[in-house]
């Protein structure tokens, strides 16, 4: 049984549930991390990647940035396929996503505002 | 960690068109598919937007589904939640842009000029998960008033942000409280008045089915205010959904120590127990309500004294109403100040509407005082359908009256529907378009009135008796200027010399539909005529001779034989067997039956 005695416990339960909540706020994200989820993005592994970019998001608290699925994009043999949207700037599409690669964009691109070209669809086409 | 919420309206307005089903439908579905955990369901309160339930949102994308039936679930499970399509025929088409992508539903008409306080959690959080409704600053107001801030304090706030009770009267919170504190007593009292009874009324509820914690978390507030250790919430049994949840509500804030003895290790003990109203309507006026709880007949009584000096089991009491209460923990939290810069100089703050009758969107609007009744009729409601045009709006219910097209951009606080006669109330707001008697509309009020006064006072037990007999005779075509004149005199007496609110208030609806619209009254009476169409007895029904091609559908669907006519010749109604049903009007194909 948890008594809340203080306004730190409260707060610890606050921070807690936070994370579950906030994703009702993010429909407004500047920022949007879009997994293809067709049949062929499911096919080629976009589940677990999408997972992966919802845990990283909560795990590091970053506000504003939403990840969700969307369909196909057209581009079946690169799944899974992943958009990068943000306001004002140009898209960018990553291909052949795995778990790992999420967690780097995450890391460089999201945090550090640095494309990771090598996962790119330019990269990939070269 | 759930990487998308499906949020299903649960108030009572949805779960009786079937969100029940559609969450145990959506359950099963996603476990299906193997998404159980991925994806969330959470049954919330009241999204306001009751015209269009059941209503879901899916996060993160912001959908907004609206009218969804059961049928439609394999789809929006095996589109939406596994491929990332949205079901877009069922999207709420105001949250569709031109491009086809999805807007913030605060774009949308009915949003968008709202302001959430007191539903700040309705349709957002899971009403029987406490940590949901702490994650979003719950219970910090509480901990922060018994933390930081002494009883004085506490009241000192309530006071300077002008909160009014938001339960029709609009007597000052903070001073109230205040009244109730200075009263040493070796026990005291926190109420709250949940027996919310005007026809077409449910902000209430919906606060109470949507947002339970908020009104524990004021109520233990209050208790530190005043000085009192028990509170008790009175609501009527007929919100089985509101006290379901606020029973689960108690025991989780009890659980959690939020509720109990020594809370936030502060010294300070409060509980809280729900009592349950069978539903009269006089119990809503406080002395009344009290008797209730202590277990006597709901009568009210003679006032002074007031509750604050002798209440509940005659010691010191706060009542206050659900809505109020669902205001203080923000006003805790942000200030005075916050609270004191929204709405108008003396009505602070935002009202909740229950927005009925002749109007687009039926639902529940929160807006900040001095909104203009247009803004709520043609903004957010979206206006008056079917080609009708707006004629009057009714607030207050049975205590209130009406305000006529002619005051439309009257800006609503308590004090403006005060001065142009008709009165805030609990909040709900009843459109009428020019097809409403309003001779019929202070009847049917007066009918409530009169089925509800507890009989303890006689201006109350009789005079609404004599005067319903008065509006029945005008609508029937059968009254005299001399009553009309009488009805006006019988409502001064009954307005002075009534015990509780409910018969001095009982006159309202009658003179304010006097006072605005005389020439009706006056054209039954007169001319035995009524201009809306509605009163049976003054109507007659007659078929126009260069309309009707004689195709016999009217005589044929006439349940009492009144029409009379050879085919393909014009027909004809005989007035004395007509009863006036209107079925003749219904069927004519060709608008040939006309009602004057």
């Amino acid at each position: 049984m948890i008594i809340v005695k203080t306004l730190a416990e409260l707060k610890a339960i606050k921070d807690k549930v936070r994370r579950s909540v906030e994703i009702r706020e993010h429909a407004e994200a500047e920022t949007k991390i879009l997994v293809g989820m067709a049949t062929c993005g499911i096919a080629a592994g976009a589940r677990p990647v999408l997972t992966v970019f919802v845990e990283e998001l909560a795990k590091r608290e970053i506000q504003n940035v939403m990840a969700t699925q969307t369909g196909c994009m057209g581009d079946c043999q690169y799944e899974p396929v992943v958009e990068v949207i943000s306001a004002g700037k140009e898209k960018v599409t990553y291909v052949k996503v795995t778990p790992e690669m999420a967690k780097k964009i995450v890391e460089d691109h999201i945090i550090g505002g640095n494309i990771v070209t090598e996962y790119t669809i330019g990269a990939a086409r070269q | 960690m759930y990487r998308s919420n499906v949020l299903v309206c649960g108030g009572t307005g949805c779960t009786s068109s079937n969100s029940e089903v559609i969450i145990e439908k959506l359950k099963s579905e996603i476990a299906a598919q193997g998404l159980s955990e991925e994806v969330g369901v959470i049954r919330t309160g009241c999204f306001g937007l009751c015209a269009l339930g059941p209503i879901m949102i899916v996060y993160p994308e912001g959908a907004f589904y609206s009218r969804v039936t059961p049928e439609d679930i394999s789809e929006i499970v095996s589109e939406h939640l596994v491929k990332g399509r949205i079901v877009t025929r069922l999207l709420y088409q105001e949250t569709v842009s031109e491009n086809g992508e999805i807007k913030s539903l605060n774009e949308t008409n009915f949003y968008k000029k709202q302001m959430r306080i007191s539903l700040r959690n309705c349709g957002v959080i899971n009403p029987e998960d406490i940590e949901e409704y702490i994650a979003l600053d719950g219970y910090a107001a509480l901990g922060k008033a018994l933390t930081e801030m002494t009883s004085q304090e506490v009241i000192d706030e309530m006071l300077a942000s002008g909160l009014r009770g938001r339960g029709g009267a609009g007597f000052p919170t903070g001073r109230k409280w205040a009244l109730a504190a200075v009263n040493e007593a070796d026990q005291k009292y926190v109420c709250c008045n949940a027996d919310e009874g005007d026809p077409g009324a449910f902000m209430d509820r919906s606060v109470l089915e949507g947002d339970p914690h908020s009104v524990i978390e004021a109520m233990a507030i209050a208790g530190y205010a005043i000085g009192a250790t028990q509170g008790f919430v009175y609501i009527r049994a007929e919100y089985p959904i509101a006290v379901h949840r606020l029973q689960i509500a108690i025991d989780q804030a009890r659980e959690y120590g939020l509720l109990g003895k020594n809370i936030f290790d502060s010294g300070f003990d409060f509980d809280l127990d729900i009592r349950l109203g069978a539903g009269a309507f006089v119990c809503g006026e406080e002395t009344a309500l009290m008797t209730s709880i202590e277990g006597k007949r709901g009568e009210p009584r003679y006032r002074p004294p007031y509750p604050a000096v002798k209440g509940l089991f005659g010691k010191p009491t706060v009542l206050n109403n659900v809505e109020t209460y669902s205001n203080i923990p923000q006003i805790i939290l942000k200030g005075a100040d916050w609270f004191k810069s929204i709405g108008t100089e003396k009505s602070s703050g935002t009202k909740v509407f229950a927005l009925g009758g002749k109007i687009t969107n039926t639902g529940l609007v929160e807006v900040p005082m001095g909104t203009t009744l247009r803004e709520v009729v043609d903004e957010i409601g979206g206006g008056v359908p079917d080609g009708h045009t707006f004629k009057a709006a009714q607030t207050g219910g049975p205590s209130g009256g009406c305000i006529p097209a002619s005051l439309i951009d009257t800006k609503i606080d308590f004090d403006n529907l005060l001065a142009i006669g008709s009165m805030m109330g609990s909040g709900g707001l009843i459109v009428m378009d020019e097809t409403t008697c309003m001779v019929d509309i202070a009847k049917f009020f007066l009918e409530f009135t009169v089925e509800e006064s507890c009989g303890k006072c006689t201006p109350c037990r009789v005079g609404t008796k004599r005067m319903l007999e008065i509006l029945e005779k005008i609508t029937e075509g059968k009254a005299t200027m001399r009553d009309l004149d009488r009805l006006e005199e019988l409502c001064y007496y009954i307005k002075e010399n009534s015990l509780c609110g409910l018969g001095q208030t009982a006159p309202n609806p009658v003179l304010s539909t006097l006072k605005y619209f005389r020439d009706e009254y006056e054209a039954h009476v007169k001319e035995k005529r009524c201009p809306a169409g509605q009163c049976k007895s003054l109507t007659t029904y007659y078929i126009m001779v260069d309309k009707c091609i004689g195709c016999t559908l009217c005589a044929r669907n006439c349940p009492v034989d009144a029409i009379a006519g050879s085919v393909k010749k014009p027909h004809e109604i005989d007035k004395d067997k007509c009863i006036k049903c209107g079925v003749c009007m219904d069927k004519c194909k060709f608008s040939a039956v006309v009602k004057r």
